[in-house]
């Protein structure tokens, strides 16, 4: 897989349709299985490890799964490679960082990502534009089984898949749906909303994932519970709760356009304004600014730049992928220089009607 | 933006709010280390579950702490202390202290939901392979070369037996 090609093109979960696309950006779900006669790779020799790499990937490069998936080394990958994977949600930041032999199997639409040696001897993902995780479960499940024919998967009655934390034993699976939420930010409900989730057990987490703070207003919902709750029980409740935050959004929304239509409007054309002018623009204030233009493209405020656009621009602007289009490395005054440069033509390209 | 306690660029940004009246601050890591600020956001999923491990570890036994696990060689200790798990067959050999901490963590002790059509029926025969291996590993740092060997083609014999398809 040549990774500059990546940089081309949107990959599956900013695509920028599927269901419920302006505020469901994608699902994912992810399951966590493990060789059953080796140690957890925290545990493993390195010589173990690359037993693991080795046998792995010939399995899943040999599998019948349509389409074919390609499989890249991480220890031969630069670190800017690594860092694009990890952006591009193929890969954990955690296999990108780590050290040993190592390695992700991505399809070319790049749905489904198998990390191998990462906390667990095998990550499995695969992930839909928009608001679909029951074909994501299908997708999934199917591959899981297909694997499952060729590779002797650590299983117990009791205790389900096991897994090197306990907090995924069980079925191993974390699914999770990424929201944008900018109208519930505004309007200062957020925290509201989360409350209401942990309640129920749910997960609320920023866009890369653990520790990683909301920025540009997305949000991933995902469950916590892995033991004494099927997957189809997992699934049904994350897909019950999600309509309700949309309506949520939604109101928000229409309670923003009803009673400060001016100052959204104003926000907004702040924000366009900025990210087409300013000389240099850090991947943080991109993110906040370019949440602000989606919110205004969606509720129709901006009709001269399209939602693909605007999600492209959310992962051009990343510090991986920009050094990539600027074909250089670059350190983080250059980086914020180019982003600004970068942001600029691209938001020229189109016309200068602003509604 | 500098820092506010040196020349260095501010990379921490933090707003607190005392009584109403909101302060920011800005500041570079290694101050904000030093002003403590940075140790608060680095609570992260692996020291909460410590301290859930710590709280049950509590009325345990010196015999729990000691135990260790014959196929990977971890100590219960260790994975307290670690808060992961060394090999599947630990989920056995630390059972009684993993159950407490499971129905802590998803308020349940059993799994439901789906079972791999291939897995169970090999389970004696995967355990077998996992004690091979660690023969073998001990093979190795005794420097029991012949014993080395002996294990290694059985290992793969058993391997290539136990491969469906």
């Amino acid at each position: 897989m040549n990774l500059d090609s990546l940089t081309q093109n949107n990959g599956e979960w900013l695509r920028g349709n599927g269901p419920e696309a302006d505020i469901v950006i994608s699902s994912r779900i992810r399951l966590a299985r493990n060789l059953s006669s080796y140690p957890f790779s925290n545990r493993g020799s390195a010589h173990q490890k690359a037993e693991i790499e080795t046998s792995l990937r010939d399995r899943l490069t040999r599998l019948d799964f349509m389409p074919r998936l390609e499989y890249l080394m991480l220890p031969g990958l630069s670190s800017i490679d690594r860092q694009l994977l990890v952006e591009r949600q193929l890969i954990s930041r955690e296999l990108a960082n780590t050290e040993g032999p190592r390695g992700v199997a991505v399809c070319p639409q790049e749905t489904v990502s198998i990390m191998i040696n990462e906390e667990d001897h095998l990550r499995l993902q695969v992930m839909r534009s928009g608001f679909a995780l029951d074909e994501a479960w299908q997708d999934i499940d199917r591959l899981d089984d297909q694997i499952e024919q060729r590779v002797n998967y650590a299983f117990s009655e009791e205790f389900g898949y096991l897994t090197a934390c306990p907090t995924n034993v069980g079925t191993g699976m974390r699914s999770s749906v990424m929201l944008h939420l900018p109208a519930l930010v505004l309007t200062k409900q957020i925290e509201k909303v989360f409350r209401a989730l942990q309640k129920i057990n749910l997960a609320v987490r920023g866009l890369y994932g653990e520790g990683s703070r909301a920025s540009g207003d997305f949000y991933q919902i995902s469950n916590q519970v892995t033991l004494g709750k099927s997957e189809t029980t997992i699934l049904t409740e994350i897909r019950e709760v999600i309509p309700q935050i949309i309506s949520y959004e939604r109101q928000a929304r229409s309670t923003l356009t009803r009673e400060s239509r001016q100052a959204l409007h104003d926000r907004v054309r702040r924000a366009y304004g900025t990210l087409k002018n300013a000389m240099m623009m850090t991947s943080e204030e991109t993110m906040d600014l370019l949440s602000s233009v989606r919110l205004g493209v969606n509720l129709g405020l901006i009709e001269d730049v399209s939602i693909p656009t605007v999600n492209e621009l959310f992962i051009h602007t990343q510090p991986a992928h920009l050094q990539k289009l600027m074909g250089a490395a670059l350190d983080g005054e250059e980086r914020n220089a180019a982003r600004a440069r970068y942001l600029s033509s691209r938001l020229r390209e189109n016309g200068p009607h602003l509604n | 933006m500098k820092c506010q306690s040196c020349e260095e660029p501010a990379t921490v940004h933090v707003t607190n709010i005392v009584n109403g009246h909101k302060r920011e601050s800005h500041l570079c890591k290694s101050c904000a280390e030093k002003q403590q600020f940075l140790k608060h956001q680095e609570l992260n999923l692996s020291a909460i579950l410590q301290t859930v491990i710590g709280q049950h570890i509590g009325p345990m036994t010196d015999e729990l702490s000691r135990l260790t696990c014959p196929s990977c060689g971890i100590k219960y200790m260790e994975f307290k202390a670690g808060g992961r798990l060394g090999c599947p067959n630990d989920y056995r050999v630390f059972q009684s202290a993993l159950e407490p901490l499971l129905e802590k963590i998803h308020r349940s002790r059993r799994h439901v939901g789906k079972v791999p059509p291939h897995a169970t029926k090999n389970a004696a025969r995967q355990a077998e392979l996992m004690d091979f291996r660690n023969q073998l590993r001990q093979a190795v740092e005794t420097e029991a070369y012949e014993e080395a060997a002996r294990l290694r083609d059985l290992i793969r014999q058993k391997e290539t037996a136990d491969e469906p398809g």
